[in-house]
């Protein structure tokens, strides 16, 4: 009975480490003191976060990722809003195609996409400039925000919404003190995520990026093509922790979300 | 107009509404995507003039059937590992509500740390000098450092790592839709813990299994950072491939590459899409 119970669960234990392991070794190598990639480390320092914050070459790829991604969040979630409000109360067959085409980017080959938008971007000049990033990722990011929008207004009670339009609300009115409330979660969500997309977005910055417009990604992709030093560690590490926290917010934002609406 | 109706906005104002509403982004993504999209696929039959050769010639193209092969045999292996690794793991957040928590945790992580940084960790680990290499030498299990990164078994560990979850999560959703009491009642009529497992839980978690493997061997298609990073440079992918000519600047190859690519993904897609369950679980997954 015992080992019956304790196969399985040693079982799965491995498969678990196996999940985490990698992200736990380039966690530990980043406190390295050691000056090449050796694991486990000779001793702990944080001689490559220093490098990290001390390098122009380093420090100029994040601010351009981190504000690139800020911009993707306010197009992506004004423009997805908008639409998953619209696609709500489309006929079905026109709800079909447009969320056909919004959705699609989760499905087609990134390369397909990174090559696509590179071809057309070289015609209107927008290759190796952060404007160009900027729409790329947007239509990336798109997909994230109108699913995680339209699943907050499909719980809507529709009755909350006739409730305050008989109550003498007009249309602009029930929108913004109804249901803007109600689906906020669910914007909030979907902004996360569009960060995330962006930020850690790479195959088509690979190819838009040129030398203007250099990501963060694409800094440490040029990097590990040299060398793989502990930097890119201290690097990633820090963005692990980054993504970890504002996904780790909007999957708990979500999971209260869902056990508001089931009281 | 009756007082009844002053309120609301004439009737085909009304219908024009919704459509206005997603204009701004569907006329957004088509200029910025699939109008782009659509027009580099184009060059495959219209370079130098309309014409279909480039695809007539895909049929004795030895390197692109080689690709073409390899792409599909990493992704029926990267599939068919994520599977059987995937599978205890579901049925374990499903049966061990008191772990749950903690192996959610556990798959979400790395589901969340990017493509690039996992990769980035396993050429760290499979590395000549990696971690791999220094625990089985230090075990004295080898005499010379093995030879792991740049392989295809490489790649097949990393994109097998980096898949796991959108194998996991689709599984477990299927677990947890079982009516529990058919468990019960499977073994009250005698039927052994396997049986049970066997004739009961497997197949009604089949609409979970079929979505994980439709979502992973789709996205494994497509993979290109992580066989560029730990692959081996000869057996590259359809992904790598196209990336290739377009770097030399071969766009109408790259554009059919790209067409058989996307049109691979679509088939298989449009195929199991309608399997009993496939696509309600196919949504609820997309992350």
């Amino acid at each position: 009975m015992s080992l019956a119970r304790l196969l399985p669960a040693s079982v799965v234990g491995l498969i678990l480490l196996f999940l985490v392991f990698p992200i736990v070794v380039v966690v530990v190598v980043s406190f390295s003191s050691a000056t090449y990639l050796t694991f486990p480390p000779p001793a702990f320092g944080l001689r490559w976060y220093e490098a990290y914050f001390t390098s122009a070459d380093w420090l100029r790829p994040t601010w351009l990722s981190i504000w690139v991604a800020a911009a993707v969040v306010v197009l992506s979630t004004l423009l997805g809003t908008i639409a998953a409000l619209g696609i709500a109360r489309l006929p079905k067959a026109m709800r079909i195609l447009a969320s056909g085409l919004i959705l699609s980017p989760l499905i087609v080959p990134g390369i397909v996409v990174a090559i696509g938008i590179y071809y057309a971007f070289a015609r209107y000049g927008l290759v190796g400039s952060p404007a160009g990033l900027i729409f790329a990722h947007t239509c990336l990011a798109v997909p994230f925000v109108v699913t995680s929008v339209s699943a907050s207004l499909a719980g809507i009670d529709p009755r909350l919404e006739q409730a305050a339009l008989s109550l003498g609300a007009t249309p602009s009115g029930t929108f913004f003190q109804v249901t803007l409330p109600l689906i906020r979660p669910g914007i909030l969500v979907g902004a996360l995520f569009a960060f995330i997309s962006s930020f850690d977005e790479l195959v088509v910055a690979l190819f838009i990026s040129g030398s203007g417009a250099v990501t963060l990604p694409r800094r440490m992709w040029d990097d590990l093509r040299f060398a793989i030093d502990p930097t890119i560690a201290a690097v990633s590490t820090l963005t692990i922790v980054l993504t970890a926290a504002l996904l780790g917010a909007a999957h708990l934002l979500r999971r209260r979300t869902e056990r508001m609406r089931t009281v | 107009m009756t007082a009844g109706r002053s309120l609301a906005l004439p009737f085909s104002w009304q219908r024009a509404v919704p459509l206005m509403l997603a204009a701004p982004l569907l006329l957004f993504m088509l200029a910025f995507y699939a109008v782009p999209v659509a027009t580099m696929l184009m060059r495959s039959v219209s370079d130098p003039s309309w014409t279909l050769s480039h695809y007539a010639a895909l049929s004795d193209d030895t390197v692109f059937l080689k690709v073409f092969w390899n792409t599909l045999n990493t992704s029926l292996i990267v599939t068919a590992g994520s599977l059987l690794l995937g599978y205890p793991v579901a049925l374990a957040l499903v049966r061990a509500p008191k772990w749950a928590p903690l192996i959610l945790v556990l798959i979400l992580l790395p589901f969340w740390t990017s493509v690039l940084v996992r990769s980035y960790a396993w050429m760290v680990l499979m590395g000549r000098h990696g971690l791999i290499n220094e625990a089985l030498l230090a075990a004295g299990l080898l005499d010379q450092p093995l030879r792991i990164l740049n392989t295809p078994l490489a790649t097949q560990i990393a994109m097998v790592h980096i898949l796991l979850p959108y194998m996991i999560l689709p599984i477990a959703n299927a677990l947890r839709q079982i009516d529990p009491s058919l468990g019960r009642a499977a073994s009250g009529l005698g039927a052994t813990p396997f049986k049970t497992f066997r004739q009961v839980t497997l197949p009604l978690s089949m609409p979970g299994v079929a979505a994980g493997v439709l979502l992973v061997f789709v996205l494994a298609l497509g993979f290109y950072i992580t066989p560029a990073m730990v692959g081996g440079p000869r057996e590259i992918t359809l992904s790598m491939l196209i990336a290739q000519q377009v770097d030399q600047l071969n766009w109408a190859y790259a554009a059919t590459l790209s067409a058989v690519l996307l049109a691979t993904a679509l088939a298989l897609i449009a195929a199991c899409y309608r399997l009993p369950g496939v696509s309600t679980a196919f949504r609820m997954s997309a992350r």
